[in-house]
This record gives structure tokens, C-alpha cells and sequence, in this order.
């Protein structure tokens, strides 16, 4: 109390550092909200702004290449220009509608693959003891951390022509000339399943881990066999684990762009790869501006879900 | 559930596990081969790797990298507490919803986009300012940090509702100040969450291709996108010896980040269960 009220007899005698911890120490909770705030409004809102703008402008031979939204005319009269072109040149072009599709196939077909092999595995770490379940899911995590890249290279040495697995067909007689498997569409869904797997994997096990073990004994001393139990019991208990699980597939899955470029060639089209070279060769902005927005368009709703699961999760918890 | 694990549990996670580790182990074999053709055995060798440490290029390419992960780590470990105090912490303030929605969405937005965006927002800022009128070390690091944060505030968050707030409302009850509590008690705690998020943050960066790609100028090239411009024309044996020390760097990460998780996991524990023991 003391201090408090020399500081108000004397303000100005205080030096300034001291001064600056005072204030700071007033409005902490305001700096501490302030500073991560400011960094996403100016580092993620605004470029996310901008290129909403730039896809409602029209391409121009300028720098940068697109016309300006709001133009000032000599008599100070305001004009406002949105153009919706660039979405209905989309919608409309038979290139750009089958890549989305052919990507929403691809992203959706390896989530159910993820999926089927995905649950047994993360089932079996649950059933497993004590010992061996930290051993386990360290083992899933640790290809998780590994480059994601060089995970996708792996599979290059084993798929390509003279790779490692026609290698062996060969050398087993099985097969007689190399079968054709880097560039095609098998070898970007081998790649998905493969880098994707544990986002699957963990938050099945997360789910799972926290069942009551006493309902599937219930089901059993009831005389309900095991396959019953499973679809009747187990099945709709990790429905939250299966949702996130799949949603974390899904969505990066669908905007995957090193996939489809290192093991798909050019001969697999999808959206994140379009995306890239329309940006980075053709540099037409406003298409890539709208593209980029159709794909978060697309993604927009499970993209909610997931926020939703996950603000449940961690009141839950 | 102790259950037992039936006979197709057991065989699906052998044939997931090896699905993992076959293809890694082939990699790492093969960056032995002496043959230049990747696949194709020609006897034990460390030829590749003695390429590998002579080439400026790719030292470049690991120094750059380096020092835009400890940059971005650092910074991003700070933001992200921040972020993750400020939602667990602080009850209900302005913007709550906004700033929740922008912690997760980093989270979930396709990396196109985000590097799509960043790259115009670079663009624009050089045009309406001049800055940065190159990019390289700092736009990479900026967008790296953006999207790092988003993952140690999660992090944070968890560990932070984990945590509970007993000892926090003692110290407060006790007279203590609420900064005082935030230094004193709080901080400490978040310790090894702080390193564990930190190390995310770190190996989130050096993973990171397409992003910076987007925000790289000419000559900047991190170790991605040095590996990426080498194998999008096929397979090539020094990638693989370059491979394998990555590999053989991140396990040695990940290993003590997992020993310190496994540790405050422990304490929690024994923390839960004094607390359940005194109610009794």
C-alpha cells in the first residue's frame, strides 16, 4: 500500500524501466492477448482477405496482374468493381471441374482406406499391455515426425520400374516384365495411405483408450457374439474418433500437393497441383485466387465439423 | 479395456507396422548402395555420403533450413503460449471466437492456400511499403511461424486444462498477485510443455516444402525444396544418404521429446492421485 501511493506522490521520479514493468504488470493479460491476436489478423486474415479480393478482380497487364477493386476517377467519384468471371470460367471449364472431382474421389477413397486398415491397428494398440502400448504408439508417432517428403521418396524407390518391388516379382518369376506403377493414380493413393495413416490412427486410439471395457463384457454375458458387439457396441462408441480421424484425412488429402506431383506425374490431376502451376507459371491471379477459394469452399464444412469436435474435446477434457 | 487381443488385431498391426518401417528401412539400406542407380545393388558404400558433405549446395540448404527452424521455433513457442493462456485462461474476452477460429484454422487449411496467400500478402506489403522487397530467410520464417503457432497453442492449451487450476487458486488465495501466479506457478509448470512444443515447432519447419516454396525467392532454397527440385525428376542415390541423417536427427528428437512427455504424463499422474488421496 505504501508503494502504491508514493508512486502516485512522485510519478515522474520513477525511472522509466520501472515504470514500463509497472504498466506492464497492470496490463498483462491485455499485452498477452494483444501480441498472438495482432500476429494472426495481419500474418493469416489479411493475406486470406486479400486473395478473396483478388478473386473477384479480372486479369491485367499490370503489376500485380489484376485490376483494382475500388478506383478513385478524377471527379473523386468512388467505383467499385467485383467480377464474378473467374468463378463461372471455373465451373464451367471441363479441366478445372474434373480435377475437383477427381480430387474429392482421390481424398475420399484413401480416408475410407485409411480408415479400414487404420481402425484394426489403433484397436489392437488399445487391446495391447501395459508394456508394450507406449512402445507401440511411439512407433506409429515416430514416421509421423519423419519428413514427410522422404516418406513420399520411399515409396518412389519401391514403385518405380526398375524399384524395389518389381525387382522382387522379377526375381520370383511372377511377373515377367515390370509392371507400371510410379505415375499412375494407385501409386498417389499408396502415397496418401501411407503419409496419412497415423493422423487416423491417433485420435482412434485416443478414443478408443478412454472406452469402458465392462459394456463389451455386458454384451458378451448377455450372449451377444463378438461381430454383434463389435457393430452394436464398439462401432458407435468411437464414432467421435472415426469423425476426427477421417476429417484429418480428408481435408489436407483433398488440397495435397506433393503426392499427386512426385508419385502421380502428370498423369494424375489434382486440385493442389493445378492450383501451384496456374500460380506459379501461368501467373494468371484472379483464377488462381479463385480456385484457391472454391477448394477452401469445398473444404469449408468439414473443416466446422472438425473445429466443433474439437472445442467439444477440450471442454470435455 | 484389457481385453485380449485377437489373432486379425495382432496380424493388422504387424502388417501396419511394417507397412510404416519397410519402406523407411529400404531407403536407408539403399543410401549404401555403391551403384548409381538407386534400386540396383552394387555393393556396400558410403560413396554417397561422402558427396553429401562435400556439396556446398546442400550445406546451404541445411544451414538456411536450420536457422529458419530455431527462428521459428522460438517465436512460435512464445506466440502459442500466448494464444493458449489467453483461451484457457482469461474466461470470455472480445474477438474470443475470431481469435479460437484463427488458432485452429492454420491447423486445417490446405498448405496451397496458405502459401497461395502468404506469397500475395508478401507481394502486396513490397508494393505498398517496399518491404520485403526480397524474399527468403524472413518471409519463410514469418509464414512458418504463422502456422507452428497454431499447433504449440494447441499444445499448450491441452496441456494447460490438463494442468487444472488448484495450485494457481492457492497461490491466488494466498495473496500472490495474478502475474505473480502466471510467473511463479504457472510457467514452471508448462515447462516441458513449452520444450515439447518447441520441438514440434521445429521439426514442423524443417519438414515444410510447399509453403515456403510459395514465399522463397530466387537462391533461397531450404533443404525441401532442394531435395524436391532433385527427385521430381526420379531417384537419386545421394538423397537417400541424405535421407538417412535426417532420419537418424529427427528419431534422436523425437526420442527426448517423447521421454519428456512420458515424464510429465508420470507427474501428472502422481499429481491426481495425491490430490485423490487428501479428499479421502
Amino acid at each position: 500500500m505504501r508503494e502504491a501511493r508514493t508512486q502516485i506522490a512522485k510519478p515522474t521520479q520513477r525511472p522509466l524501466h520501472q515504470r514500463i514493468m509497472r504498466r506492464l504488470q497492470k496490463h498483462w493479460q491485455l499485452v498477452i492477448v494483444t501480441i498472438p491476436f495482432a500476429w494472426l489478423l495481419l500474418f493469416f486474415l489479411a493475406p486470406f482477405l486479400i486473395v478473396a479480393k483478388i478473386s473477384l478482380a479480372e486479369l491485367a497487364i499490370a503489376s500485380p496482374p489484376f485490376t483494382k477493386m475500388i478506383e478513385w476517377t478524377d471527379n473523386g467519384i468512388m467505383t467499385i468493381r467485383v467480377v464474378f468471371d473467374n468463378f463461372t470460367y471455373i465451373l464451367e471449364d471441363d479441366l478445372y471441374l474434373n480435377t475437383y472431382l477427381n480430387s474429392l474421389k482421390i481424398s475420399v477413397t484413401s480416408t475410407i482406406l485409411c480408415l479400414l486398415f487404420g481402425y484394426p491397428v489403433a484397436y489392437a494398440i488399445v487391446r495391447s499391455g501395459p508394456v508394450a502400448k507406449p512402445i507401440l504408439l511411439f512407433c506409429i508417432i515416430l514416421p509421423f515426425w519423419t519428413s514427410f517428403l522422404l516418406r513420399v521418396y520411399a515409396w518412389m524407390g519401391l514403385l518405380a520400374d526398375q524399384g524395389t518391388i518389381n525387382n522382387v516379382l522379377l526375381a520370383m518369376g511372377v511377373i515377367d516384365e515390370p509392371i507400371r506403377m510410379l505415375y499412375t493414380e494407385f501409386a498417389v493413393y499408396i502415397g496418401i495411405v501411407y503419409t496419412y495413416m497415423p493422423f487416423m490412427i491417433l485420435p482412434l486410439y485416443a478414443n478408443m483408450e478412454k472406452l469402458d471395457g465392462s459394456l463389451n463384457e455386458a454384451a458378451a454375458d448377455l450372449g451377444s457374439r463378438a461381430t454383434n458387439t463389435f457393430f452394436k457396441v464398439t462401432l458407435p462408441l468411437t464414432m467421435p474418433g472415426i469423425v476426427a480421424g477421417c476429417l484429418l484425412v480428408f481435408i489436407p488429402a483433398t488440397g495435397e500437393y506433393v503426392i499427386p506431383d512426385l508419385l502421380g506425374g502428370g498423369n494424375v490431376q489434382m486440385i493442389g497441383r493445378v492450383l501451384y502451376n496456374e500460380f506459379s507459371r501461368n501467373s494468371d491471379w484472379p483464377v488462381a485466387a479463385a480456385v484457391a477459394i472454391v477448394l477452401l469452399l469445398l473444404l469449408v464444412i468439414p473443416m466446422m465439423v472438425f473445429q466443433y469436435y474439437q472445442g467439444k474435446a477440450s471442454e470435455e477434457s | 479395456m484389457q481385453a485380449k487381443r485377437s489373432r486379425f488385431l495382432t496380424v493388422m498391426l504387424t502388417l501396419g507396422l511394417a507397412f510404416f518401417y519397410v519402406p523407411m528401412i529400404l531407403l536407408v539400406v539403399y543410401s549404401f548402395n555403391y551403384s548409381k542407380i538407386v534400386p540396383v545393388w552394387g555393393g556396400w558404400s558410403l560413396r554417397w555420403y561422402k558427396e553429401l558433405f562435400e556439396s556446398r549446395e546442400v550445406w546451404s540448404a541445411v544451414s538456411l533450413s536450420l536457422q529458419i527452424a530455431v527462428v521459428n521455433a522460438t517465436f512460435a513457442t512464445i506466440l502459442g503460449s500466448l494464444a493458449g493462456l489467453a483461451m484457457v485462461r482469461f474466461g470470455r474476452f472480445k474477438g474470443r471466437t475470431l481469435f479460437g477460429g484463427m488458432i485452429v484454422a492454420p491447423l486445417v487449411m490446405p498448405e496451397v492456400i496458405t502459401g497461395l496467400s502468404l506469397l500475395v500478402f508478401f507481394i502486396t506489403l513490397n508494393q505498398l511499403f517496399g518491404w520485403p522487397s526480397e524474399r527468403g530467410f524472413a518471409t519463410i520464417t514469418i509464414a512458418h511461424i504463422t502456422f507452428s503457432m497454431a499447433y504449440v497453442a494447441v499444445t499448450i492449451q491441452a496441456r494447460l486444462t490438463g494442468m487444472g487450476q488448484d495450485l494457481e487458486e492457492a497461490a491466488a488465495d494466498l495473496g500472490a498477485k495474478p502475474f505473480k501466479v502466471l510467473t511463479a506457478i504457472t510457467l514452471p509448470r508448462l515447462t516441458p510443455a513449452l520444450i515439447s512444443g518447441w520441438l514440434l515447432a521445429f521439426t514442423l519447419s524443417l519438414d515444410d516444402l510447399v509453403i515456403a516454396s510459395f514465399v522463397t525467392g530466387p537462391g533461397a532454397n531450404t533443404l525441401p525444396i532442394l531435395i524436391f527440385s532433385r527427385i521430381r525428376v526420379g531417384l537419386r542415390p545421394d538423397i537417400n544418404a541424405l535421407a538417412t541423417m535426417i532420419i537418424l536427427v529427427i528419431a534422436l528428437c523425437v526420442a527426448v521429446a517423447a521421454i519428456l512427455m512420458f515424464r510429465q504424463q508420470r507427474a501428472d499422474q502422481r499429481d491426481r492421485k495425491m490430490a485423490e488421496g487428501e479428499e479421502h
